[in-house]
């Protein structure tokens, strides 16, 4: 077991070994390490932010759907009070509608009833001035009688 | 393994086969300043080949693979290798952060070297005793140990740099004075100077040295009872007592390779985690 210069050569192997390890392999690696560690880290810190927006836009959901239902009760109430003025409205048309038919209707009738009375007078005199033959048996003189007859017909 | 033992055997049955099987297999492939009877280095100016080249080899595979696996990273979904890698580079990050204290980009890639550099030169230990030397020997290289770390040369040399960056941070943190001063006044006061200096000194020294040999130790004897396992078919065997002997060598060396496994295991673990703590202690202002 002597010691021999190859002590020497072991020496130079083991320090240019130390040397190459740390180059090759020991660094990059490390600096990939370090790196993943941090690329994880940074993960997980986005994950957290990411579940944290999530709860921000849930509660601004609810909220938004909070305030849209009660927009749609509000129009909802609205529709319903313009509806029953609609509904008023038409009811108050509908009846000064009717009157006005009404009172035209009666105006109409009226116009009748005196058409049918003028008519009727008419007929009235000659059924009478007929009637009056007949029971006297003889003509009467339209011209002599008709004062009396004009009177007669005034009376109907 | 066992053909190789039981060829040898039957060549050179007895005692001196065996001495000279372990001998074989313990012999470096020496090149320069050695000895050309036995093959060992006699002098400083000389080259383990086979230890340089599994080491270089195990370390040009790690940097290989590391720059595979580093160029082609996927932060989103890593592929199932990319996966191992992170999690041995995480359980290394993990130990740094428990033991050290303060901040050294150094420290981190260091132990990761350590642990993934002496496991894989520990692994070789589990690759069968006579294997590698038998294609060796078949290509003309006489001798061949294949486990990096059962060369003192490796792990000295691994404990010293360590030992060489302790000194340099311990200096850099502490300032030339406060060093000074760990060593006369560690660890017994200033009334006992010389007694600290000589304390301090066999402190620090038996840092590097511990690392280097309790490596060195685990494996040179782990490699010594694969070598005694192997020979256990090989220089018994006899006719039909190989019935007996060679299922005994299998069960003992699958006994062995599994608890070899934890062996190598623990030891770049403890290898890294000590050098770990003595660079944190060379790191902290009071000791």
């Amino acid at each position: 077991m002597n010691i021999t210069a190859t002590l020497i050569a072991q020496m130079i192997a083991f320090v240019l070994l130390i040397w190459f390890v740390n180059k090759v392999l020991w660094g990059p690696m490390s600096a990939m390490l370090v790196e993943r560690q941090k690329r994880i880290a940074d993960g997980l810190a986005a994950a957290e932010k990411g579940k944290h927006d999530l709860e921000l836009a849930e509660k601004r959901a609810k909220e938004e759907l909070q305030t849209a239902k009660a927009k749609a009760a509000e129009i909802m109430a609205q529709a319903e009070k313009r509806a029953n003025a609609i509904v008023d409205e038409a009811r108050v048309n509908a009846r000064t509608e009717g009157e006005r038919q009404l009172a035209a209707a009666q105006a109409e009738i009226e116009r009748e009833t005196n058409r049918a009375k003028e008519q009727l007078r008419g007929q009235v005199a000659s059924v009478a001035m007929a009637g009056a033959a007949r029971i006297l048996k003889r003509e009467i003189d339209a011209k002599s009688h008709g004062e009396v007859l004009n009177d007669v017909i005034a009376q109907i | 393994m066992g053909d190789r033992v039981l060829s040898e055997a039957a060549h050179n049955s007895g005692g001196g086969g065996t001495v000279e099987y372990i001998q074989h297999h313990l012999t470096n492939l020496c090149v320069g300043d050695c000895d050309p009877v036995t093959h060992q280095a006699s002098g400083f100016w000389s080259l383990h080949l086979d230890t340089l080249f599994f080491g270089y080899l195990i370390a040009a595979l790690i940097v290989f693979v590391g720059w595979r696996v580093g160029s082609s990273l996927n932060p989103d979904k890593p592929s199932g290798f990319q996966n191992f890698v992170e999690m041995i580079l995480d359980f290394v990050s993990t130990q740094v952060k428990d033991t050290f204290p303060g901040h050294n980009p150094l420290i981190a890639p260091l132990a990761l070297t350590i642990f993934l550099w002496v496991f894989l030169m520990n692994f070789m230990d589990l690759i069968p005793v006579d294997l590698l030397p038998l294609i060796a020997s078949t290509i003309g290289i006489p001798y061949l140990k294949a486990v990096p770390t059962t060369d003192l040369n490796t792990t000295l040399a691994m404990s010293l740099t360590v030992f060489v960056l302790v000194v340099f941070y311990s200096i850099k943190v502490k300032g030339p004075v406060g060093y000074l001063k760990m060593f006369l006044f560690h660890p017994f006061g200033k009334f006992f100077v010389p007694v600290n200096i000589v304390m301090t000194t066999i402190e620090e020294l038996a840092k590097p040295l511990s690392l280097a040999l309790r490596l060195f130790g685990n494996l040179f004897a782990g490699e010594l009872v694969f070598l005694l396992i192997a020979l256990i078919g090989g220089t018994l065997t006899v006719g039909a007592a190989a019935f007996f002997w060679f299922p005994l060598q299998v069960v003992l060396d699958l006994g062995w390779l599994i608890f070899h496994l934890l062996v190598i295991t623990l030891q770049a673990f403890i290898f890294m985690v000590l050098t770990i703590v003595y660079l944190g202690m060379a790191h902290t202002e009071e000791h």
